[in-house]
């Protein structure tokens, strides 16, 4: 387990090439069917999902890929599923009563469902709230929590990952002084890149963002947007947003959700400038949502 | 004056009454106890009253300090039997128990509330005792046998504080914990357990409370000697059994000294209720 959690996913394996437009230019269709090209393997894949609140059709037929080291945008109004799609992700939704997953979501192409164990996939796929969500403990105490859950003991292994975690959120030199101070007397731009930093401390391979700078004041949220830009490097990361000129700042690739349904996927660049579908052009122009 | 304005003083004066009627009777007991009690401790001499280890009315020597004591093991007795088990259970209520089970559990611990204290006094007397007496050393009636008896009274009140303070913990720590890849039981006694700490506290402070003023149940099992137990196989008096034992014939310095064991008890209450508040205030400022 030990090994398992130190383990880093190694961000040389998948150089940075940029946006290809070559790999991305596809239709929706082929975006989500095809196999995709080397420089961007898959890291998630979504296949034929159908999600149900009991009786609620939340999400219909998804496909979609999660290329690696790369930010991907799943934007739409609200009710679209997009959320829905990221709590899928990391089974959060399992929390949900009532809730029924069809179809297949793989992590390296294993099942998340069904080939891995619940909690060693959140450990794999972290995820960052909405609402800033700071355990009522001490800084140190809420990015240790993670590696002890994942069998860390040691002291200086503890502060090793305390600080490099930090460090990684960009918050190491605003908090180092405060590491035995109540993560609650942060602010809330703090709080939420100490849960960054909480993510991180797991060594995750997937970093889950649901909406996580819509209750933050803009410059903290400019501060996790280049976060964002700087994770990619190390890790794959997913993202809802309601901000759509958050989505064509940070994300390489984005996909627009309506009413359950993934209407188009793609470069963010070409979703936003010459899109496919007529929804998304009405959407992405302001027209509704 | 028009009408409406004389129903409305009239009702204002109503609830202010009824108001006053708790505090007043707060002020009443407190200058009862306090002027009867006060000169009686004077006239014995407060070292002598309070760290006394001889309780003889007969001979005039009035030492509560066994009944001190007294009540201080059969409370921390009581805190040993029922804090974990009220908490464990309140965990259980709050995060484990599927809906049937909890559904058929609560009552039962709401049900154990409403029991009268003689009616646990006369269970202890009949279920307890014998077997203290028949599988240990000594009599039976015993700090044993009390802290047995109390550790179940408090259940209630230990068990419906703590769980509501366990229920209150938002949502958002413990879903924080699983997106971590924690399973239930490390969320549950992790996070949420420690996230509910305060009102846990306040659960276990109000048990002691409850404890160290129960009267009757206390005196039907624990044999009441006056004198500082040797083992938890020993008889025991609690300062609440002291009053209620010998007031009926007592009289002069003899009542005064009683009345005197009572203000110690009420300082004991106050001293509870103070660290209660703390307490909660304390949890509402996080």
């Amino acid at each position: 387990m030990t090994n398992a959690v130190m383990e880093r996913t190694d961000a040389a394996v998948v150089p940075e090439t940029g946006k290809s437009p070559v790999a991305f230019a596809a239709p929706v269709s082929e975006f989500s069917h095809t196999a995709v090209p080397v420089e961007t393997a898959s890291k998630m894949e979504v296949r034929d999902l159908d999600l149900y609140y009991k009786s609620f059709h939340a999400l219909k037929g998804v496909n979609l890929t999660f290329p690696k080291n790369q930010v991907t945008a799943l934007i739409g109004p609200s009710g679209c599923g997009k959320s829905t799609l990221l709590k899928s992700l990391n089974r959060m939704n399992d929390l949900v009563e009532g809730c029924r997953v069809e179809g297949s979501i793989t992590l390296d192409g294993s099942d998340a469902y069904r080939e891995i164990d619940v909690n060693n996939l959140r450990r794999r796929v972290g995820m960052v709230f909405q609402q800033p969500n700071p355990f009522p403990m001490s800084v140190y105490d809420n990015v240790a929590f993670g590696p002890r859950t994942h069998g860390i003991r040691k002291k200086s292994d503890l502060d090793d990952i305390v600080e490099q975690s930090l460090r990684d959120a960009a918050i190491w030199d605003e908090l180092k002084d405060r590491l035995k101070k109540n993560a609650l007397g942060l602010s809330g731009g703090q709080q939420q890149r100490l849960c960054i930093a909480r993510a991180l401390a797991v060594r995750p391979e997937v970093l889950l963002m649901d909406e996580s700078t819509s209750a933050l004041d803009p410059i903290s949220t400019a501060k996790i947007e280049e976060l964002v830009g700087e994770l990619k490097k190390s890790y794959t990361v997913i993202m809802v947003t309601h901000n759509m000129l958050q989505a064509l700042r940070v994300s390489d690739k984005t996909a627009f959700f309506l009413l359950g349904e993934m209407v188009e996927a793609g470069d963010t660049d070409t979703v936003f400038t010459s899109p496919n579908d007529a929804r998304t052009a009405d959407y992405v122009a302001g027209r509704f949502g | 004056m028009s009408s409406s304005a004389a129903k409305e003083g009239l009702a204002r004066a109503l609830f202010a009454i009824a108001a006053a009627v708790s505090v007043l009777a707060v002020v009443l007991i407190c200058v009862f106890l306090f002027a009867n009690g006060v000169p009686a401790m004077a006239q014995i001499g407060l070292p002598e009253f309070l760290f006394g280890s001889t309780w003889r009315p007969a001979n005039d020597l009035y030492g509560i300090f066994p009944m001190i004591v007294g009540s201080i093991y059969v409370t921390a007795g009581a805190m040993i039997v029922g804090v974990p088990t009220g908490l464990l259970c309140a965990i259980f209520l709050s995060r484990f128990a599927s809906r049937g089970v909890a559904a058929a559990l609560k009552p039962g611990v709401e049900l154990l509330a409403g029991i009268p204290s003689v009616v646990y006094g006369f269970f202890g007397l009949v279920v307890i005792v014998p077997f203290i007496r028949e599988n240990m050393p000594g009599r039976g009636l015993s700090l044993l046998a009390a802290a047995l008896l109390l550790g179940i009274m408090i259940l209630p009140t230990v068990i419906t504080v703590a769980q509501s303070a366990i229920d209150a913990v938002p949502r958002k720590y413990y879903e924080g914990a699983l997106a971590l890849g924690a399973d239930h039981e490390r969320s549950v006694f992790r996070v949420i357990v420690p996230a509910a700490i305060s009102g846990i506290m306040a659960a276990v402070v109000l048990g002691v409370g409850r404890a160290i003023g129960e009267t009757m149940a206390v005196i039907m099992v624990a044999g009441n000697q006056p004198v500082i137990p040797g083992s938890i196989f020993d008889g025991v008096r609690t300062m609440t059994a002291n009053i209620v034992l010998e007031m009926g014939y007592a009289a002069d310095l003899h009542r005064g000294a009683l009345v005197a064991t009572g203000v110690v008890l009420f300082v004991f209450i106050l001293l509870i209720t103070m660290l209660f508040n703390a307490i909660k205030r304390r949890g509402e400022v996080k």
